[in-house]
C-alpha cells in the first residue's frame, strides 16, 4: 500500500533487560532493516544487558509480578511458584525454545543480522557510567556511546519515529 | 487475479506482483522482474533464489536468519544483492509468495 508519509527511519529505545523487552526492540529493529528502513537501536539502563558481551545470550524473563505469565495449558502462573529456585531459568529456557522454533535467533546472532543490514546499535552514556561498563564489555556491533542529545540528533529527519519499547 | 507478461509469458500474480503459481516461473522471467526492481541478476542472485525456492517448495518458512545458514551467501551480501527490502525483493523475483514472517 502506498503511504503519503511513509516511515523512513525508526529509532528504538530499549531500557529493560528481560527477554520480552529486548526482543521487542530487536524484532522491530530487524523488521525495519528488512523493509529497507533506517534503524537505530539505543540501549540504556537494564537494556544494556542486551549489548553486554557476557550477558546478552543469558537474558531471563521475570516470573514474579508478571500476571500475563501462563503455565503450559493456559492456567495463570501463581506468583508463589515464581519464587521456586530455577523457575525463572526454566521459564526463560522455554521462551527461548519457542522463539528458536520460529527462527528467532539468540541476541548475539540477532545483532549480527541487524548490523549486516545496516542497522545501528548505540549504548547510552549515562548507563555505561552508572554500571561502570567499558567499551570492550559491549558487543563489537555497538558503534557509539551516545548522550541523550546525540541520540535525538541522529533520530531526526522526515519520516522518522522514536519508539520506546 | 491479476496477470503480468514477462519475457513473452503471461503469469498469475497478486495485487503486489508476487506469483500465485510459482511453477510458472523461469530464469528468463526472473531477469525481467529484476529489471523492474532495478537489479541486474548474477550467478549469486540465482544461487540464493534457488535456495529460497527450494525452501519454499519444502514448506519451510523463509526468514532472514535462514539466509545466513544457507551456505550460499551471508546476510550482508544478501542485503547488497537485493538492496532495500531484500527478502521481499528476492522472493518476488524468485516467483514465490511474500514471506509472512516477522523475522
Amino acid at each position: 500500500m502506498e503511504q503519503k508519509f511513509p516511515i523512513k527511519k525508526v529509532s528504538l529505545i530499549c531500557a529493560k533487560g528481560s527477554i520480552e523487552d529486548v526482543y521487542a526492540t530487536l524484532i522491530l529493529g530487524n523488521g525495519a532493516v528488512m523493509e529497507g528502513l533506517e534503524a537505530n537501536l539505543f540501549f540504556t539502563f537494564f537494556g544494556m544487558d542486551a549489548i553486554t558481551k557476557n550477558r546478552m545470550d543469558k537474558l531471563h524473563t521475570g516470573v514474579v509480578g508478571n500476571p500475563a505469565l501462563r503455565l503450559p495449558g493456559g492456567m495463570r502462573m501463581p506468583t508463589l511458584l515464581g519464587i521456586i529456585p530455577g523457575m525463572e531459568a526454566f521459564t526463560s529456557w522455554m521462551m527461548k525454545g519457542q522463539m528458536e522454533k520460529l527462527d528467532i535467533p539468540p541476541v548475539s546472532e540477532f545483532l549480527d543480522l541487524i548490523t549486516a543490514g545496516g542497522g545501528k546499535i548505540y549504548a547510552c552514556k549515562t548507563a555505561v557510567d552508572m554500571f561502570k561498563l567499558k567499551k570492550e564489555d559491549l558487543s563489537d556491533h555497538v558503534s557509539r556511546i551516545l548522550t541523550v542529545g546525540e541520540f535525538y540528533e541522529l533520530a531526526g529527519g522526515e519520516g522518522s519515529q522514536i519508539i520506546f519499547t | 487475479m491479476a496477470q503480468k507478461t514477462y519475457a513473452g509469458v503471461t503469469v498469475d500474480v497478486n495485487e503486489e506482483g508476487y506469483f500465485t503459481n510459482p511453477s510458472q516461473w523461469t530464469k528468463e522471467i526472473a531477469v525481467e522482474i529484476a529489471k523492474e526492481e532495478g537489479i541486474i541478476l548474477t550467478g549469486q542472485h540465482f544461487a540464493i533464489m534457488e535456495f529460497l525456492r527450494n525452501r519454499f517448495n519444502g514448506g519451510e518458512a523463509l526468514s532472514i536468519r535462514s539466509i545466513n545458514h544457507s551456505g550460499v551467501i551471508d546476510v550482508k551480501t544478501f542485503y547488497q544483492l537485493f538492496s532495500g527490502a531484500p527478502l521481499k525483493k528476492a522472493t518476488k523475483i524468485a516467483g514465490i509468495p511474500k514471506p509472512a514472517s516477522c523475522v
